[in-house]
């Protein structure tokens, strides 16, 4: 490999002492998978990782984070990017413990590993991510409700924290470090390996049954009860529909199938097209939203369907088509993701729906998942109770849409996943987050001149810029 | 197949190398920095390399490393099927118009040495009587002088000349060479540079250059677009390169 010779790197202005592009660097868009809010900015790519996060204010892995998670703060550009430090570390056939280099994909792991028998404990809605921003971002699946996120199945940590040094923290080491890290968004220490356990699969295929719900009532319910029996749950939800019908969906219920029923090949894994370009910001109406939710539950039939799936399909719907967030267009879109306790408690997620439909019918894409006990991770998103993910292009109206969101998501006790957004306001979040604070002793602890930030961390979690 | 690669650590040789094992082959790793080479091994291995995949230190900067290096890798693998080089050293144009000491280092590296190395490997591959390949990571910067690559480029013109003779001269007793020709491919080489359309991914690249090794195909750009791009810019007028900046 060609090996780029070491370039005289300047100092950024504004006495930043990172490591900042030469003058052969130029900044260009960064931006995370919402497209919104773009920065000027640089990322520093290399397959040495220990060597680009020296000083370094951020990591950034694939930049599927929705928001401003994986963006420099204002005044800084340059963050270190993950994605070439991907080597697999270690691996042990008999236990399904792997270690990886940060920047390792989860779609490598499933490619390399489905076959052989193992999956990832807990998968995001996409396989282009990387397992350190699965960490960073704590992520949940369609089996949260039985298996937690994914920090749960992390056993060790290598990082390289601000002050420079570089150390591995788990549950018995540096635990404090552990469990601020995990969901910690980046902005306790850079991840540079991960340590984790698989998941043992009785076959590579899937068993789902999907059914229609017919309202918003009867949704909770059947993905509640769902839940009791099916280790992969989700519910697809149409909220944009009128009366009655409101809250229709289709139920995904899914489990590994067993050996038996599942096809003699194992699946393969297809590459996608790409959306070649932007489509116009004009292009996706509300219209669109009400006719595209209507044909998906009408489409689906009343009766329930199974068999057996690709886990692609299952897990990665939206993966067929790369670069789908160009659907938006340049003004981009986010997707509010807020949790609320109480599964039983229709009222309160009634409160929910109604604030959303207040205020106009933006929402091209609801899922809606059970959510098990808190885990480990001391910021992270998940707790009991459920959470609603909404597609909303970002236009005039989308700053208003989710403070009123959020004000029954303070008032009710939920709280909203950092990985996805781009507008919560400071006091908001701090209202929702009483665990904000111990969280940020730990990470300052650790980082007392708060050398590590991000646009996200600015924006609100009390960081000064 | 048992195949040595030389910068199998980093960018293209690590997406070659990968594919390698993904199939089966045995690998054995030359490059200058053994804990690297120990986590690639390690990779590469859990990939599915057969064997133990192994290392052995070599340096592009210093031809006295060469022989022992090729001669080890020869030994770990029981026999030698392939050498790929994929190591070389890169800068920008305006860094190595700045720095003498780095300019004299890539031009020995990317032509002299290098072309010092395949001569060893040359020997090795057709006194080994296996299949036999040779593949080489040369560039379309070779391909005609262009402002922002001329000094880069002008080392990759050489190796190019050098190895399109070498087909010449020993196609007839059994040896393939293959003279990659890639075009921009997004590595850590060119981490932070702007990327220009028909960039290629490694795994793509590596795709197509595997299916040459496996083929003895002479000469392969990669990705195939970039002979196409490249036909065109070698038919521009001097007075036309003297005007564009690409």
């Amino acid at each position: 490999m060609n090996e780029p010779l070491k370039i005289a790197r300047r100092p950024e202005p504004g006495g930043d002492a990172v490591a900042g592009p030469g003058p052969e660097l130029p900044l260009t868009e960064l931006a995370g998978w919402g497209h919104y809010p773009v920065v000027q900015g640089c990322e520093r790519r290399s397959e040495d990782l220990e060597d680009i996060t020296r000083g370094a204010v951020l990591t950034r892995g694939l930049g599927r984070s929705y928001g401003d998670s994986s963006l420099p703060p204002p005044g800084r550009h340059v963050v270190a990017g993950s994605p070439l430090a991907d080597r697999l570390l270690a691996f042990d056939a008999a236990t399904g413990v792997v270690r990886v280099e940060a920047g390792f994909a989860l779609m490598n792991l499933n490619r390399l590993f489905l076959s052989r028998g193992w999956f990832t404990p807990v998968s995001p809605g996409t396989h282009y991510v990387t397992i350190g921003g699965m960490v960073a971002a704590d992520v949940h699946g369609k089996n949260h409700h039985v298996a937690g996120t994914f920090g749960e199945h992390v056993r060790s940590l290598r990082m390289r924290v601000a002050d420079g040094r570089v150390l591995e923290c788990s549950d018995t080491h540096e635990r404090d470090l552990f469990r601020a890290t995990l969901g910690g968004m980046g902005l306790t220490g850079h991840l540079l390996e991960i340590e984790f356990q698989m998941r043992r699969i009785s076959s590579p295929w899937m068993w789902q049954e999907s059914e229609q719900v017919p309202n918003f009532d009867a949704a909770l319910e059947a993905l509640q009860s769902a839940g009791r029996q099916w280790p992969y749950t989700v519910l697809w939800s149409d909220l944009v529909a009128e009366g009655s019908r409101l809250g229709r969906g289709l139920l995904m219920k899914t489990r590994w199938a067993e050996p038996d029923e599942a096809p003699a090949t194992p699946p393969r894994w297809r590459g996608a097209p790409a959306l070649p370009m932007f489509l116009p910001s004009w292009f996706l109406q509300p219209w669109m939203a009400t006719i595209g939710n209507a044909v998906i539950y009408l489409k689906h039939g009343a009766r329930p369907r199974t068999g057996i799936i690709h886990p692609e399909t299952s897990f990665y719907p939206l993966d067929v088509l790369r670069e789908w967030n160009r659907l938006y267009g340049r003004r981009g879109f986010t997707q509010y993701q807020a949790v609320l306790p109480g599964p039983h408690d229709h009222p309160r997620h009634r409160r929910f729906v109604d604030a959303l439909r207040a205020r106009g019918r933006h929402v091209f894409l609801c899922v809606i998942k059970d959510c098990g006990p808190e885990g480990k991770g001391m910021l992270s998103f998940p707790r009991p109770g459920v959470s609603y993910a909404l597609d909303i292009p970002v236009g005039p109206q989308t700053q208003a849409l989710v403070d009123a969101l959020n004000d029954v998501v303070v008032a009710e006790g939920g709280r909203v996943y950092l990985a996805k957004d781009a507008f919560t306001r400071a006091e908001h979040f701090r209202a929702m987050e009483p665990r904000l604070d111990a969280w940020n002793a730990v990470r300052r602890a650790w980082d007392p001149q708060a050398r590590l930030k991000s646009a996200q961390s600015i924006r609100l979690l009390g960081d000064d810029p | 197949m048992k195949a040595v690669v030389f910068g199998g650590t980093k960018g293209m040789g690590r997406a070659l190398a990968r594919l390698m094992a993904e199939r089966g082959d045995a690998l054995c790793l030359l490059g200058r920095d053994r804990d690297d080479m120990a986590r690639s091994a390690t990779d590469l291995q859990i990939r599915g390399a057969a064997g133990t995949v192994g290392v052995a230190t070599c340096d592009l900067l210093d031809p006295s490393t060469f022989a022992p290096a090729l001669d080890a890798a020869v030994a770990a693998l029981g026999g030698l099927d392939a050498v790929v080089v994929t190591a070389a050293l890169f800068a920008t144009q305006e860094t190595l118009e700045r720095d003498d000491a780095l300019r004299a280092r890539m031009l020995a590296a990317n032509f002299t040495n290098t072309i010092q190395f395949c001569e060893l490997a040359r020997q090795r591959l057709l006194a080994a009587g296996g299949a036999a390949r040779l593949c080489v990571f040369s560039s379309v910067a070779g391909e005609r002088a262009r402002k922002p690559v001329l000094l880069y480029g002008a080392a990759k013109a050489g190796l190019s000349y050098y190895l399109t003779g070498l087909d010449h001269k020993f196609a007839s007793r059994g040896l393939r060479t293959i003279l990659v020709k890639p075009g921009f491919v997004k590595t850590g080489m060119v981490a932070g540079l702007p990327v220009p359309p028909f960039a290629g991914e490694p795994d793509a690249v590596a795709r197509v250059v595997l299916r040459a090794i496996d083929r003895g195909t002479p000469v392969v750009y990669a990705p195939g677009i970039w002979r196409w791009i490249m036909l065109v810019i070698r038919l521009l007028p001097r007075a036309v390169m003297r005007r564009i900046e690409f």
